[in-house]
């Protein structure tokens, strides 16, 4: 029984019933197996009888995807987002795509808008990405664009994908669109929105915009998708097709499914508004807390010697009085520190209250109306490029990268 | 027919909907929303997922041929989960539970392991584009020496408004899909068991009654010909009938495959554009058709329009297909000259693709596109024809008769649903189900021990109102009063236009306990019903309700009041008492009871009438 290998032939044999089938798995002490019928079932290992290991079938499907030279060439970028999948109905497994040419049998209407170059820079669920890999992202992205792509496709996980485009935006200048996308639903089901969103952001990245964004579903049909600016943009829900909504701005633009039209504001930097720049340097010792009623001040002790400290505080930008003294101390020790607040939808005065004074007074930078994870991932990029402090609190409060509204409206 | 010589085999699918508070794998609740309380509208397309071999589930592919958007129409009983905008909740226990239930009833041994998959279903009826669906018991036992081969827990599809509309409030609802073995062999067979499998499910008292709850599907094959699924028969009594057209159909398609091959048809597999020929054409279909395209079938003539079902050609069969590309159906020369064509175009449709006299022309008429389709359709068809019985999923139309749907779905197009956990049966939790008594044994019993007569016994049974007959009996109600009220009086008041449904059943159980009380006659019982009903919803406790629909129906009238009517009545007709002796009881009772309007119960007039006839005649 411990030899049997996944795609074996077996007989399950239970009560009266004698069924043939595959077995995909030993799980918990039990064998998984998928019955003639499709259906999977689960069973102790001693109703199951090896018939025999069917050669291995070579991954047909192969076949030649055609790209044309007449049409703009984009690259893919895959950090682990699934674009495509593939259903191995064998052992009904799903397999991730990440080749230009999986990616165009999946979802072939992509073959009509541009020719694609890919490139995988990491292959991890977006929970576990990393400051670093947002540097090698960006660092993919600048080649790509020195290679003199038409525009750049970002395929990445939902979860994080807002901190990453951000990242990308804050270290990297660009003249052609930058396209972050992924998918809420998975791809494996027909009903994905991941060929929707693939085909809006390929239209965005062969059109006008010239800056970073997120290209995401509008609303929960398949209607449009909305064109987000990187450092504006947040997951506002945990499944909803529309879960990533442009916060305190309309978004960039739309583009219309399925004529692929897309129709950008008068805000949206244009494609050859920037030269390409990388800097791509980042200061990872940074974070961001969230402070609750009754937060102890000693939680601000873990992160003694932090470069940075960006706190997603409560209203206008606050913290609990007894916070004052400690935070104090750690600017004094060279801990910039940034108020932001929880309300996600604002702009932080610390001019109102006494706490918000006493704040100011003990050093902390009034975070505008900057998104958390936004002014978190700035301050990371702003530390690793300028040391002076004075400096740094008015790059803080500079608008970089549209990150900063100076008109709440 | 001989249909052991025909080498019928038969299984059934029934697919039945579970009455549970919640939906599968969602907490919504399992109600049925009229569309009109709809709440809003989205829409999606939908998309077939390559699989390893780079094929898409040839079901799945013939779906695709027409790119539709699906509407859905969502409710306020409906949430995230059945917009495919929220991972599943866990399987619902309490399905799972009945489930079981039903799988202990028909002898089955369960799965270790409950796995949920995701079978690809992309017509629309699945926001998400697959069904979650379960094998949850194996192999079980029917009458007669058939089997079941297994029973699975899945969710119910989306119910279709219009073409590809679809409402959501029946998305999730808990179904079983129980599936036979192909053990029986001739139509009334194939009927008798699905009556049987029925009857087993709604002795649990959980599933779900009325239209369009249970379903049956058919598989049906003969020696030579093939496996043909035909889906949906809702109706029990129509499901011999469905089997013997199905068993015709293919009767006869092999008859039109042996003639074919014995003159040598075949298909011309060249397309011929015959637009030109119908230029001034009186038909108002091809006279809007951009592109008329022909097909000419040598050796065919005769055996398209040859019947093969009630109100079923060959042609029918390939119309049908066409249709998957989005016309409205096929013209061939079987059935022409009709339908505004003429004699004379039809002559010139022969000659211009050269079509000798055994030969039929079939044309479709639309845009080139869709026309191009459907004529590659048509000779598929064909060529089927000369292969006898295509394998098919196909719809039953009304009476009995078949329409093609799609071909029957490959086994490959399930995967996990990676979503749900596995969830275990083991040994405590199967032991746990209780099976329930069989209505067929429900009916015997009452028979036997409540005096019931068989008819009444079985229909109580049977019934949606058993619980609440039982519980009457159980109150110490007496069995005939309380069936004779449940079935054939509140049927006959609503026959009537009385809204006895609105009647709450601890109303039903008051008005018994009166009547058993004395307090009101049985007799009155419609009269006090019709008030109920016409006061649903009033003030006061169902007694109380009761005693005003007494009180309003027909003060009580005391014995003292009945014995002055009955000596009154019988003084009146002394003659005709004294003539008639005891035989003048039944047309006086009569007399009686119309003067007391059913406010005293028969047994007390007539017994007082029967002491005041032997008064008199002594």
């Amino acid at each position: 029984m411990e030899n049997l290998q996944t795609g074996d032939r077996v007989r399950y044999v239970n009560g009266g019933t004698a069924l043939t089938g595959t077995y995909i798995t030993e799980r918990d002490g039990m064998t998984v197996v998928k019955l003639d019928s499709g259906y999977n079932i689960g069973t102790s290992p001693e109703k199951i009888e090896f018939i025999g290991r069917p050669a291995l079938q070579p991954p047909a499907g192969a076949g030649v995807v055609v790209q044309s030279r007449d049409l703009p060439e984009l690259a893919i970028i895959s950090t682990g987002g699934t674009i495509a999948s593939r259903v191995d109905y064998r052992t009904g497994a799903v397999m991730s795509q990440f080749s230009a040419s999986d990616i165009l049998r999946a979802i072939p209407e992509l073959g009509d808008i541009a020719r694609y170059r890919d490139r995988q820079v990491a292959s991890i669920l977006s929970e576990n990405m990393l400051p670093p890999l947002w540097q090698e992202l960006a660092r993919a992205i600048y080649e790509e664009i020195r290679h003199g792509v038409a525009g750049v496709i970002v395929t990445h996980g939902t979860d994080t994908m807002a901190y990453s485009a951000a990242a990308v935006r804050f270290m990297l200048k660009t003249p052609v669109p930058v396209v972050f996308v992924g998918s809420q639903r998975s791809a494996d089901r027909p009903s994905s929105d991941n060929a929707m969103n693939a085909l809006c952001s390929a239209a965005v990245a062969t059109g006008d915009l010239g800056e970073v964004a997120v290209v995401m579903h509008a609303t929960t049909n398949d209607d449009w998708c909305a064109v987000h600016r990187a450092t504006r943009v947040r997951k506002m829900h945990t499944s909803r097709r529309d879960a990533f909504q442009s916060m305190g701005m309309a978004p960039l633009g739309y583009v219309d499914y399925p004529s692929l039209s897309v129709t950008l504001s008068d805000e949206a930097v244009r494609r050859g508004a920037e030269e390409p720049e990388l800097h791509d340097a980042l200061e990872e010792r940074c974070a961001l807390i969230h402070f609750y009623p009754g937060m102890p001040s000693s939680v601000l002790d873990a992160f003694e010697g932090c470069a940075g400290l960006v706190i997603s505080g409560t209203g206008l930008g606050h913290v609990a009085t007894a916070w004052i003294p400690r935070l104090r101390e750690m600017i004094e020790d060279g801990t910039t520190v940034v108020m932001t607040s929880q309300c996600l939808h604002g702009r932080v005065c610390d001019r109102v209250y006494n706490t918000g004074r006493d704040l100011l007074a003990a050093g902390v930078i009034e975070g505008e109306d900057m998104l958390p994870e936004a002014a978190l991932v700035k301050l990371m990029w702003v530390l690793g490029n300028e040391s002076d402090p004075e400096r740094v609190r008015v790059l803080m409060q500079t608008d970089l990268a549209g990150e900063i509204r100076w008109r709440s409206v | 027919m001989d249909y052991e010589k025909l080498g019928l085999k038969a299984g059934i699918e029934i697919h039945q909907q579970l009455d549970t508070a919640e939906k599968l794998f969602c907490r919504c609740p399992t109600a049925l929303q009229d569309v009109s309380e709809r709440t809003g509208e989205f829409y999606r397309y939908l998309r077939a997922t390559e699989s390893e071999l780079g094929e898409i589930d040839r079901a799945a592919r013939e779906e695709m041929k027409l790119v539709r958007k699906f509407c859905y129409y969502t409710y306020d009983t409906v949430c995230l989960v059945e917009h495919d905008e929220e991972p599943p909740a866990p399987m619902n226990p309490e399905a799972l539970e009945v489930c079981l239930t039903i799988a202990k009833m028909l002898d089955m041994t369960p799965v270790e392991q409950v796995h949920t998959m995701r079978k690809l279903v992309i017509d629309g009826s699945n926001t998400s584009g697959f069904q979650r669906t379960a094998l949850v018991a194996l192999s079980g036992a029917l009458p007669d020496g058939c089997r079941v081969e297994t029973i699975c827990l899945e969710e119910e599809a989306a119910q279709r408004v219009e073409d590809e509309t679809f409402s959501l409030d029946r998305l999730g609802i808990p179904l079983i899909e129980i599936t036979t073995a192909p053990c029986m062999h001739t139509p009334e067979a194939v009927q008798k068991v699905a009556g049987h499998i029925g009857m087993v499910l709604r002795s649990t008292g959980r599933v779900k009654r009325g239209l369009g709850t249970i379903r049956q599907d058919i598989n049906v094959s003969i020696a030579d010909g093939a496996r043909v699924e035909i889906k949906g028969v809702q109706e029990l009594d129509l499901i011999a009938e469905v089997v013997r057209r199905e068993v015709e159909r293919q009767v006869n398609l092999l008859a039109i495959r042996d003639t074919l091959r014995e003159r040598g048809a075949r298909v011309d597999h060249t397309v011929i554009d015959a637009t030109s020929l119908f230029a001034g054409t009186a038909s108002a279909i091809l006279k809007k058709a951009k592109s008329i395209l022909a097909v000419r079938l040598c050796g065919f003539a005769g055996l398209v329009g040859r019947e093969i079902q009630p109100g079923r050609r060959l042609g029918s069969e390939m119309s049908d297909y066409a249709k998957k590309c989005g016309v409205g159906g096929i013209f061939h020369t079987d059935e022409l000259p009709a339908y505004g064509v003429t004699a004379e175009e039809v002559a010139r449709l022969r000659e211009f693709v050269g079509a000798g006299e055994e030969d039929c022309v079939a044309i479709v008429a639309a845009g080139r596109e869709r026309a191009g389709c459907a004529a590659e359709q048509v000779m598929i068809r064909a060529e089927m024809a000369l292969s006898g019985v295509p394998e098919e999923t196909r719809k039953m139309l009304e009476e009995g008769s078949t329409a093609y749907m799609r071909p029957l779905p490959g086994a490959a197009r399930m995967y996990p649903e990676t979503d749900v956990f596995v969830t275990a049966i083991d040994e405590p939790l199967w032991e746990g189900i209780a099976v329930p008594e069989l209505l067929t044994d429900r009916a015997e019993r009452f028979a036997r021990d409540l005096g019931l007569d068989e008819a009444l016994a079985r229909q109580v049974a049977f019934s949606e109102r058993l619980p609440l007959f039982e519980k009457a009996v159980a109150a110490g109600v007496r069995p005939t009063l309380a069936a004779r009220t449940l079935l054939a009086t509140c049927r006959e008041l609503a026959r009537d236009g009385v809204d006895v449904g609105r009647v709450s059943e601890d109303e039903l159980l008051a008005l018994f306990s009166a009547v058993e009380a004395g307090r009101a006659a049985k007799e009155a019982i419609p009269d006090l019903l019709t008030e109920l009903a016409r006061t649903a919803g009033g003030a006061g406790a169902p007694g109380e309700r009761v005693d005003a629909a007494i009180e309003k129906m027909g003060p009580a009238v005391s014995q003292a009041d009945v014995e002055a009517i009955v000596r009154r009545i019988v003084a009146e007709r002394e003659a005709f008492a004294r003539e008639k002796g005891m035989g003048a009881l039944g047309p006086l009772m009569g007399v009686v009871m119309q003067e007391l309007r059913g406010s005293v119960d028969g047994k007390v007039v007539s017994e007082t009438l029967r002491r005041e006839l032997k008064r008199l005649l002594s």
